[in-house]
């Protein structure tokens, strides 16, 4: 992929605020005397260490080029919808639509990315495999829960495999006159949602008082919402001279992904609450699994995509 | 017997192979990996078990632990004689299963396993064991076989330590040919013993109570079929 001026400028502020973030962290660990407050410290440094992992992976993935980054988001998924499948319960008749989704279903999904057939990609999951899984299951011949057990495997698809891949979709969107317009599309949605999820957690520590949604998360506050939102949408506007947009435009952006990222949180934190857990995961030390990572990411992703694809882009490579 | 390079290669795959399909998490509850000698007992409902529990087991800990195994099953072709023999060093053990065997020779088969177990922790090594005998269901653990109760009665003071498998009943159950990637766990509770003058039911019965004490989302009243 063509790494421009622009991408590397995004990436090297991305190193900039991750090095602050480090310091900072090492200032607090050394300031804190209180228990409670060292184990937030601990956490916060654990979160901010997983952050270089992952800005290392993506930025490498993103110099590998379309290729690295659709493999990427391809191993996002399978995790992800491995923790997904892991916290719901199936029964022993979907082994072989489970086999299905992780085997064919989600490569296939990746490979029309990687395509770019737009046309196939947009309805992959939501017609055929949404109609080939309860056929699977139903073959296979046990209804116990069978309605319940079916949702759930088309649920699971559908955001760990179909929503995030629309990340790596930017990349096939075609950016007027500049070859790495894509990938700076989808560098900006990323750093607005996993910034807008950042500092809605840094308000919510710092200010938090009213809950939003007592019953589903304990941690998300109005003060934490309209602080990260407003961060978040404030340093997408000025991100805008990587994109196509104008400052203005790039905010409204910005203020959609961050609010669709809140609502992937929330629902994220809904499902977790039924099941009884905290984290999908653990791959991810402080932050818990993959999915925990990209929850607002997944509905995000979509959305970001189909405004773009609406206001800014008609090119050839989406006639198929 | 030391093991070569192929075998050694050979290990390190098998348990990455596990580790990508399940992450094979090991949660250490109620003991630390080192190299004790144990008996590590697990509940049964999948092939990948006991290589499950092997990956989980730090490669120092896991080169001195030995799965014991149906005979049957792993002598049926050269790749599995070789798994078996070489990587894994598995203790093969008879089991009766076809025909109508008599009790004598229930009996006779019985002691056989009970000995070459015994044999393999006189060489040092630890083991894992099945007390099911075979692959259940999944959910709660069938009743145990005796040949826990008799290990202990022939070798005095055996750490025992439960081993709890999560989810290998949805990641390749019984019956099924391909795997699904599902994240496992195996959760290493507190070594047990056999108290002096237990009875041999009420032993089994403690055993089997520990090992669904590490179950920590289990079902508390309605159906474990759908877990």
């Amino acid at each position: 992929m063509t790494i421009d001026h622009d991408l590397r400028l995004l990436l090297g502020g991305v190193l900039v605020l991750l090095l602050v973030a480090s310091m900072v962290g090492e200032i607090l660990r050394r300031r804190v005397t209180s228990d409670g407050g060292r184990a937030t410290v601990a956490n916060l440094v654990a979160r901010i260490n997983a952050w270089w992992v992952m800005v290392v992976v993506f930025a490498a993935a993103l110099v590998l080029g379309p290729t690295g980054t659709v493999v990427l988001y391809a191993i996002l998924s399978f995790l992800a919808l491995r923790e997904f499948i892991t916290l719901t319960p199936t029964g022993r008749g979907d082994h072989a639509t489970l086999f299905w989704s992780f085997f064919v279903v989600l490569p296939l999904q990746y490979v029309l990315v990687g395509y770019r057939w737009y046309g196939l990609f947009a309805i992959l999951i939501p017609v055929y495999a949404f109609l080939f899984v309860p056929t699977r299951s139903a073959l296979a011949g046990d209804t116990t829960s069978f309605l319940e057990r079916v949702a759930k495997i088309q649920w699971g698809l559908m955001i760990a495999v179909y929503c995030l891949s629309h990340a790596p979709a930017l990349l096939m969107l075609p950016v007027a006159g500049d070859a790495a317009g894509g990938a700076k599309l989808l560098l900006f949605l990323v750093l607005v949602v996993q910034l807008s999820d950042v500092f809605q957690y840094v308000w919510g520590k710092l200010l938090g008082r009213h809950k939003i949604a007592p019953g589903v998360s304990p941690n998300k506050t109005v003060e934490g919402f309209v602080g990260g939102v407003a961060t978040a949408t404030a340093i997408g506007a000025g991100l805008w001279w990587a994109t196509p947009f104008t400052p203005l435009q790039a905010a409204g952006f910005a203020l959609a992904i961050c609010l669709f990222g809140f609502a992937g949180g929330l629902v994220a934190s809904a499902i977790k609450r039924d099941r009884g857990v905290k984290d999908f995961g653990s791959l991810l030390a402080g932050h818990g699994g993959i999915l925990d990572r990209v929850d607002s990411l997944c509905f995000a992703a979509p959305l970001f995509f189909h405004l773009v694809r609406f206001t800014f882009g008609d090119g050839p490579d989406l006639s198929r | 017997m030391k093991a070569g390079l192929i075998e050694r290669l050979m290990a390190r795959a098998v348990a990455g192979l596990v580790w990508l399909l399940t992450g094979a998490t090991a949660r250490w509850q109620g003991v630390a990996p080192d190299g004790r000698q144990r008996v590590y007992f697990a509940n049964h409902a999948s092939h990948l078990d006991f290589v499950v529990l092997w990956s989980a087991l730090p490669p120092s800990v896991r080169a001195a632990t030995r799965p014991v195994a149906g005979a049957d099953y792993w002598n049926r072709d050269a790749l599995r004689r070789f798994l078996a023999g070489r990587v894994f060093r598995a203790v093969l053990i008879e089991r009766r299963s076809g025909g109508a065997p008599t009790r004598d020779e229930i009996l006779a088969s019985a002691r056989a396993a009970v000995a070459a177990t015994a044999a393999a922790l006189d060489d040092g090594s630890s083991i894992i064991l099945f007390p099911e005998g075979t692959r259940g269901p999944g959910g709660m653990p069938q009743p145990f076989k005796s040949g826990l109760f008799h290990l202990c009665c022939e070798r005095s003071g055996l750490e025992l330590v439960p081993v709890w498998l999560d989810n290998l009943n949805r990641v390749l159950p019984k019956g099924e040919f391909l795997p699904v990637p599902l994240s496992a766990t195996a959760t290493f509770g507190a070594p047990l013993r056999l108290e002096p003058g237990e009875e041999r039911d009420a032993f089994l019965e403690r055993m089997r109570a520990a090992l669904v004490a590490l179950w920590s989302d289990r079902p508390r009243s309605d159906s474990a079929e759908t877990r």
